[in-house]
């Protein structure tokens, strides 16, 4: 069953005398409990799908275009009155920077009891016993004392959990994660990244995981996007695009990987970088990096279209695979 | 082409219109205008000598019979004085274009010795750091807890006692600019040392020091202009803010004598004077220097708008 | 908390002190006692007598031990004119002046967050522009300007309101006569304090305002926002207790600013406060009043910045009081 549907979505952002496009005709699907990852260098529009998704994008920034519906009703369309009782509630976000995201001058407390007031009737009383028992189940030591607390007064990683614990407050259908672990130690990530995982599985949750990292995309999502210069270019079964990937730019990522290169050699990265929203080049964006890019490429944009297992956006995938079974069979 | 054109480099005021300051000032109608009436002001003031049709420091141009007249435009006027005259028989708007000078001549004064003490001290503090610059900084914080306008009334109060006031009268002017800009230093301390602490880590500033380069030269030539633009609009607003303390402490009869007086000073002559019915003693030098302060304050936030990028526009 | 509460006031006392120098100095040069005492046709011989008598032969150091002591009994020296102690002719006036504070700071703390917080959440309604085109133009306007106009508009024009003076008091205790509790009293009191608050109210709308712009950029707004907290909470709970917290710094700063200003709100409208005392004195050159308000002045500022810094530190989760006593 379908938890949400992108059609087309198009976001823009206003410059003093036009606009430039940050999400070009993004489309895609997301089933119940399914778990999606998002992947691509910054600026390629994962943060911006995840905040249009809430529809709590900043100015200048807004969505020109495209339909999201979620269980059936249009985002795009709701007023923000019925929006916030979506936010929240049936719809959470893990913010990147946990250090920064809780309010300093409020105890975790009232930062968790509001959540559950401003969706539901329950008494402060009430509120509390809800949030402690989801506080103990993001493996907070003595949940009771924790309420009491400030945020500074919490490590970084104690912090995230506690945003964790937010986000499961209310149950909801899907929550959206915009690279959790990224302003984290490194050697709390993974616990962080494990508890994630091991809540969205027993609570059946939907999750988005917004990421540059293609090893925890692989950990932990069932299918994954790839996102270059505010359009999808790749999009499958996560397994099949880390075992397999067809658009070039897929390939580029996961050849940089660290494991794909031997001890002592240089990793293997994509020159050039990414273009601004601002100068995205003719044709496909990819072609000034792209080392198979003909001439087409530099004049018309491809159309994702479904090929072996995947969908991908790239004119030349078919001869970049019978190269690449030439190749396997030399 | 064939022949090799030289181009000239752009001039400084070319250069400054294309930036990006030059666009938004272009763009921003109350900027222009502000700037306009500020200039014209400046440049009257400046010229008062040259565009005021009396000299109000000429007791023999001075004549208490014709005291209190109106503004011409008003029945009983005397062509002659343009805004009428004031108590003493001086002419209103000779004695606003002096009073102008004055009042812009001790708010810049006394904010270049702001800048001056100021710039210098945080520079110490950032560089050197350690206790000095904690006890630099906490002297800051207490000089900064008491309010300058009541320093400098207290500490004018006490100097005009003690020299009585005709010595007080003639050196009002050095009084009223040293305390006004002795007291406000800490804004540029507190703004330059935070630059230096910032610059202080950067590499270049660690290449001057293995080149050899003094203290005093990386400071100045290296650290400094990267602080120039928070000094630039908290200079424009301590102008705003000296001329009105000044014109404030002129008004306490703390200030420029009635003889010689800033706009503060006139306004305060004229107050005995408006329940009679003279009113445009107080009026017209009051809206001079409300005008006066309100487009330097203006400038100052659009400036504040156009430098920092954290700012907001409304 | 004990640890930074005792470094605070240490450091409070060490300003006092370096403040009674400042008066003690001023005591010193200023004006001649003798001559006040005994009037000009007396013989250098029973000059002489009177100055070994006072103790004005003595050291610095004894005279102002000596001045010191006095004053922490309160003696601040008898006023020449008055002829009464110094500080009681100061506290008889302080309550006029504090009661004029009290009325200025109820206007510009009751509009100054409301306007600040609006003007922040709708920056681009006419009202906004309305607001902030007005507090730039009241910047602009000096105390005494503002207090010249309303008189000649609200009591000479209109006559409105009276344009001097408290008018009917009703005595509270002590020195303490009140302005609230008549009428008159508040139509007297009307003028001053809105005169008084015509400056700092336009600057307090625009720092609340910018700071509150400010925190609604933040993360933790977008968070809030994010979990579906209602617009009202996320801006009076979440965002104006972030903004108040440079607002208290600037406010305790500004306490002072405002006594300053009371000089001038108290001369345009006679008003029987310490501020226009104290300008009568400095023209009689009334030294001992002169140097117990410089005092007392000083004192008030010393104790409002330590209540000030206090505060902020109970609203503040992340000033750790105790540690920073350490």
């Amino acid at each position: 069953m379908t938890l949400l549907s992108v059609r087309d979505l198009t976001v823009k952002f206003a410059t003093r005398d036009s606009s430039v496009t940050a999400l070009n005709r993004i489309s895609f699907d997301l089933a119940k409990g399914e778990r999606l990852g998002i992947v691509g260098e910054s600026g390629a529009g994962k943060s911006i799908t995840g905040f249009s998704l809430m529809n709590l994008l900043s100015r200048p920034g807004f969505i020109d275009n495209g339909t999201i519906l979620f269980q059936g009703d249009d985002i795009v369309k709701m007023s923000e009155s019925q929006m916030r009782s979506i936010r929240g509630n049936q719809m959470a976000m893990i913010f990147q920077d946990p250090m920064v995201t809780l309010n300093p001058v409020l105890t975790i407390g009232q930062q968790m009891v509001e959540t559950l007031r401003a969706h539901r009737k329950l008494s402060q009383k009430e509120a509390e016993q809800i949030a402690i028992v989801k506080l103990r189940e993001v493996y907070i030591p003595s949940p009771e004392d924790r309420l009491g607390q400030y945020p500074h007064e919490l490590s970084g990683g104690m912090r995230q959990r506690i945003v964790i614990a937010i986000a499961l407050l209310l149950d909801p259908q899907l929550i959206i994660a915009d690279e959790p672990t990224t302003a984290l130690d490194v050697t709390i990530q993974a616990d962080i990244m494990e508890l994630l995982l091991e809540l969205c599985q027993s609570n059946k949750v939907g999750l988005i995981l917004i990421t540059h990292d293609l090893g925890v995309v692989s950990q932990m999502t069932e299918r994954t996007l790839v996102m270059y210069a505010g359009k999808i270019i790749e999009a499958g079964r996560t397994r099949e695009i880390i075992n397999d990937p067809q658009h070039p730019y897929t390939q580029g990522l996961i050849n940089a990987l660290p494991q794909q290169t031997q001890p002592g050699n240089p990793l293997k990265q994509i020159p050039g970088n990414m273009p601004s929203l601002a100068a995205i080049p003719n044709g496909c964006a990819f072609n000034p990096r792209c080392e198979y890019a003909l001439d087409h490429c530099r004049t018309t944009a491809p159309e994702i279209v479904q090929y072996a297992h995947v969908e991908v956006a790239c004119h030349e995938v078919s001869r970049l695979h019978s190269d690449k079974s030439e190749e396997r069979s030399a | 082409m064939s022949t090799l054109e030289t181009i000239p480099p752009p001039s400084l005021w070319v250069r400054l219109w294309d930036s990006n300051m030059g666009y938004s000032f272009r763009r921003n109608p109350v900027a222009v205008v502000s700037l306009i009436i500020f200039v014209a002001v400046a440049l009257m003031a400046i010229f008062a000598p040259l565009v005021a049709p009396f000299d109000p420091y000429d007791p023999a141009q001075i004549d208490i019979m014709n005291s209190e007249y109106p503004p011409i435009w008003i029945e009983g006027a005397d062509p002659s004085f343009l805004f009428g005259t004031d108590d003493q028989g001086r002419d209103l708007w000779s004695t606003i274009l002096y009073g102008t000078r004055l009042s812009l001549l001790i708010g810049l004064c006394a904010v270049a010795l702001q800048a001056f003490l100021g710039i210098t001290i945080g520079l110490i503090a950032g560089y050197v750091g350690g206790r000095l610059d904690s006890l630099l900084m906490r002297l800051a914080d207490i000089q900064l807890s008491f309010s300058t306008l009541m320093v400098a009334i207290i500490f004018l109060a006490v100097t005009q006692a003690m020299f009585g006031s005709e010595t007080f009268n003639q050196y009002a002017i050095y009084f009223l600019i040293v305390v006004i800009g002795v007291a406000e230093w800490p804004q540029y301390a507190r703004t330059v040392r935070a630059t230096v602490l910032a610059e202080k880590k950067k590499e270049y500033v660690d290449g001057a020091r293995v080149l050899g380069f003094g203290p005093l030269r990386i400071m100045v030539r290296h650290i400094l202009p990267n602080s120039m633009s928070p000094i630039f609009v908290i200079s424009t607003v301590q102008v705003a803010n000296a001329i009105i303390s000044e014109a404030s402490l002129s008004f306490l009869g703390l200030g420029m004598p009635p003889s010689q007086p800033s706009l503060g000073s006139l306004i305060s002559s004229g107050f005995d004077y408006i329940f009679s019915g003279s009113w445009w003693i107080t009026a017209i030098p009051g809206v001079v220097l409300v005008v006066l302060v309100l487009v330097i304050n203006l400038l100052g936030d659009w400036m504040r708008d156009v430098l920092n990028p954290k700012s907001f526009k409304g | 908390m004990l640890a930074y509460l005792v470094k605070r006031v240490f450091q409070a006392v060490a300003v006092m002190f370096v403040i009674s120098l400042i008066g003690f100095a001023i005591q010193d040069n200023l004006g001649d006692p003798l001559r006040e005492l005994l009037g000009q046709s007396v013989s250098e011989e029973v000059r002489q007598e009177l100055r070994e008598e006072l103790g004005l032969n003595d050291s610095f150091v004894i005279q102002y031990t000596r001045f010191l002591g006095k004053a922490l009994q309160g003696d601040l020296g008898t006023s020449y004119f008055f002829k009464e102690p110094a500080l009681d002719v100061i506290l008889k006036k302080l309550p006029a002046t504090l009661e004029l504070v009290l009325g200025a700071t109820f206007i510009i703390v009751g509009f100054s967050v409301p306007l600040g917080v609006y003007t922040a959440i709708r920056p681009n309604t006419i009202l906004s522009r309305i607001i902030m085109g007005l507090s730039i133009v009241g910047i602009s306007v000096p105390v005494f300007l503002t207090a010249i106009l309303m008189i000649y508009v609200f009591a000479v024009g209109y006559g409105w309101f009276p344009s001097f003076g408290r008018g009917d008091l009703v005595h509270v205790f002590g020195y303490w006569e009140t302005n609230f509790a008549t009428l008159d009293g508040w139509s007297h009191i009307f003028l001053p304090s809105l005169a008084l608050a015509s400056i700092m109210l336009p600057l307090f709308i625009r720092l609340i305002r910018s700071e509150m712009m400010e925190v609604l950029q933040s993360e933790y707004v977008k968070y809030a926002r994010a979990k579906g907290i209602w617009p009202w909470r996320i801006y009076f709970v979440h965002a104006l207790k972030n903004t108040l917290l440079p607002v208290i710094t600037v406010g305790g700063v500004q306490i002072g600013t405002m006594v300053a200003y009371t000089i001038l709100t108290e001369t345009v409208f006679q008003w029987p406060g310490m501020g226009f005392m104290f300008l009568e004195a400095v023209n009689r050159v009334d030294t001992p009043l002169i140097v117990a308000y410089l005092i007392v002045v000083g004192f008030i500022f010393v104790v409002t910045n330590t209540i000030v810094d206090l505060i902020y530190g109970l609203v503040n989760p992340m000033v750790n009081l105790a540690r920073m006593g350490a």
